[in-house]
């Protein structure tokens, strides 16, 4: 369950949301897109272009020249893997690459969605049915959108639980700006709000169902809204990452020399240690974004 | 588990001891390698244990359980081991078929009520797991929680968490029966083991009440917290043992060690502070 604090606008979060479903098209996955204020059609009509290698290292050549030197010496990973930033001077070749390049400044063409199967949820055309699922004081947007995931789980076969329908492939879950006001909750516009439990007990559900099926999850929350602090707490410890973004934007960063090449910071809050005693902890803790013409890159 | 671990806590599984309860404490890092200490001890040691695992599925604990040399699964199968899957109980509640259990109310059956007063299923299902049967011949059994704050986040109140705990101890630690001729026998004393998480400055106020509360009954506190300094390669945290002596003897004062420690694939590491092998 990766969880991303969205930037003040929304803006970059919004991108790196479109990244995990455009990496999962290209590797084949099934998507699931859950939104409250944008139809999902319209979200996958706006996924980034991927990059073919021979076309990525023309562009790669464009985009460093124009570059100061850097120091590249240590590799720059990020915790959610979907870009590597090579060093200069070798280009990446697709055995040794794990996810894929985009060109933010194109559209992914309709032929690439053909392949996969995509679901939606758009909360205003969800209103009108009834949830199966049995009630647990929790806002009824979120018991829908669960009910949905659950159902597509189980038909799609995601959870092996019925062997005939039993899939090899993953399902990409993306949820867009979760406790916004968009979804009924009140965390985002009160300091007190009156159901604190709703959000939470989502999480928990929705982890619940991950764990159960061949799934991953990306979710974006407006924190910066968020006035209660315990909740942030909390949603960070039923979350396995947590991922910040800040944008400089309206900000004293904006001006500061330091941050000049930059668009913002990358706080990577959490990471998580799964099936191991040990967890993949990236030297490079201090890491900032950018968005050029054509490439979204962390560095 | 982790052999310096039992030496710094003078802990062997040869003779585990009895009616305890370990609080485990984290902030601003994962003290969860604690518990997969504590259960692949107790196993070893030859308790019965039953352990509410909230946050990870079954296959998380076995996977790292199996690299310290202990099956969950054969745990299991043998009636030692009785584990509660939270994420999967949960799923059963909401999602599952009506009326599929033979009466028995789930575990986890609070999520359902609107204001969640008390985790009495919770208990009996403890209670449960850990009354002795005829053919047992296991030691002590053992409570072990992963982790306790997340009740919190399902909706319980402080209070219920509190007396929840209160119940289990008095259950577990300390069983008294009316023995033959009229006089009250101890029968067993098992021992507790729980997790909960605490930030620094945290504005959970009901997550530090249950963490303040829970510490001032302990009886042995380890509190691992992440550097001050921020992240280190070698030194993953800094790990606080806390014997809480002022509980047994009026005049005591509680005992503190100090140690740091690095997390292995397979061990955790225990040295005094700065003297890790990086720096030696």
């Amino acid at each position: 369950l990766v969880f991303t604090e969205e930037d003040k606008y929304g803006l970059y979060s919004n991108l790196l949301f479109k990244y995990f479903l455009a990496e999962g098209v290209v590797c084949g996955h099934d998507l699931f897109v859950a939104s409250a204020k944008e139809h999902p059609d319209n979200i996958l009509k706006e996924l980034p272009a991927p990059l073919l290698d021979d076309i990525y290292r023309s562009e790669l050549g464009e985009e460093t020249a124009a570059v100061k030197t850097e120091d590249f010496q240590d590799s720059m990973k990020i915790a959610w893997r979907y870009q590597n930033l090579p060093k200069m001077e070798a280009s990446p070749t697709t055995s040794t690459k794990f996810g894929h390049y985009y060109d933010v400044s194109k559209t992914m063409s309709p032929e690439l969605f053909q392949s996969i199967k995509w679901h939606s949820f758009y909360l205003p055309e969800e209103l009108s049915l009834q949830p199966k699922m049995k009630t647990c004081n929790m806002n009824s947007a979120y018991t829908r959108l669960l009910q949905s995931i659950q159902r597509i789980i189980y038909q799609e076969g995601f959870d092996g639980s019925d062997p005939q329908k039993k899939k090899k492939n993953i399902l990409r879950i993306g949820i867009q700006s979760l406790g916004s006001v968009l979804w009924g909750d009140d965390i985002c516009s009160s300091d007190t709000p009156e159901d604190i439990h709703s959000l939470t007990k989502f999480l928990y559900v929705l982890r619940g169902l991950l764990r159960k099926s061949l799934s991953a999850c990306i979710i974006t929350v407006p924190t910066h809204l968020i006035q209660n602090k315990a909740i942030m707490e909390r949603v960070t410890n039923l979350s396995d990452t947590v991922v910040g973004l800040e944008s400089f934007i309206g900000s004293e960063r904006e001006t500061n020399p330091l941050y000049k090449d930059y668009h913002g910071l990358v706080h990577v809050h959490q990471i998580p240690r799964l099936n191991s005693l040990i967890c993949d902890v990236s030297d490079t803790k201090d890491l900032a974004f950018r968005l050029k013409r054509k490439l979204f890159t962390i560095e | 588990m982790f052999a310096e671990l039992n030496e710094l806590l003078d802990a062997s599984p040869q003779r585990p001891e009895t009616g305890k309860f370990t609080l485990l404490r984290d902030t601003r890092t994962d003290g969860s390698f604690l518990v997969h200490h504590f259960l692949s001890f107790y196993l070893r040691a030859g308790c019965k244990v039953c352990f509410v695992a909230l946050l990870q599925s079954f296959s998380h604990y076995n996977i790292i359980a199996q690299k310290l040399g202990v099956s969950l699964t054969a745990a299991k199968e043998r009636g030692q081991l009785v584990f509660l899957e939270g994420l999967k109980s949960c799923l059963d509640l909401l999602f599952g078929e009506e009326e599929e259990q033979s009466g028995q109310p789930s575990p986890l059956q609070f999520i359902r009520e609107v204001s969640a007063s008390n985790l009495k299923a919770l208990f009996d299902f403890v209670r449960t797991s850990l009354t002795p049967t005829g053919s047992d011949s296991w030691k002590s059994p053992v409570l072990l929680v992963d982790d306790l704050s997340v009740l919190l986040s399902l909706g319980a109140t402080p209070v219920a968490v509190l007396d929840f705990i209160h119940y289990c101890r008095v259950a577990v630690c300390s069983q008294l029966k009316l023995g033959a001729h009229c006089c009250l026998v101890l029968l067993f004393q098992g021992n507790i083991v729980v997790l909960v998480h605490s930030n620094e400055d945290s504005e959970d106020e009901e997550n530090e009440l249950v963490v303040n509360s829970l510490c001032h009954h302990s009886d042995l506190i380890l509190w691992v917290e992440g550097l001050a300094t921020g992240f280190c390669k070698d030194v993953h945290g800094q790990i606080k043992i806390i014997r809480r002596l002022s509980l047994e003897l009026a005049a005591e004062q509680d005992r503190v060690q100090i140690y740091q420690y690095k997390i292995q694939d397979k061990n955790v590491t225990f040295f005094a502070r700065g003297l890790s092998a990086a720096v030696l």
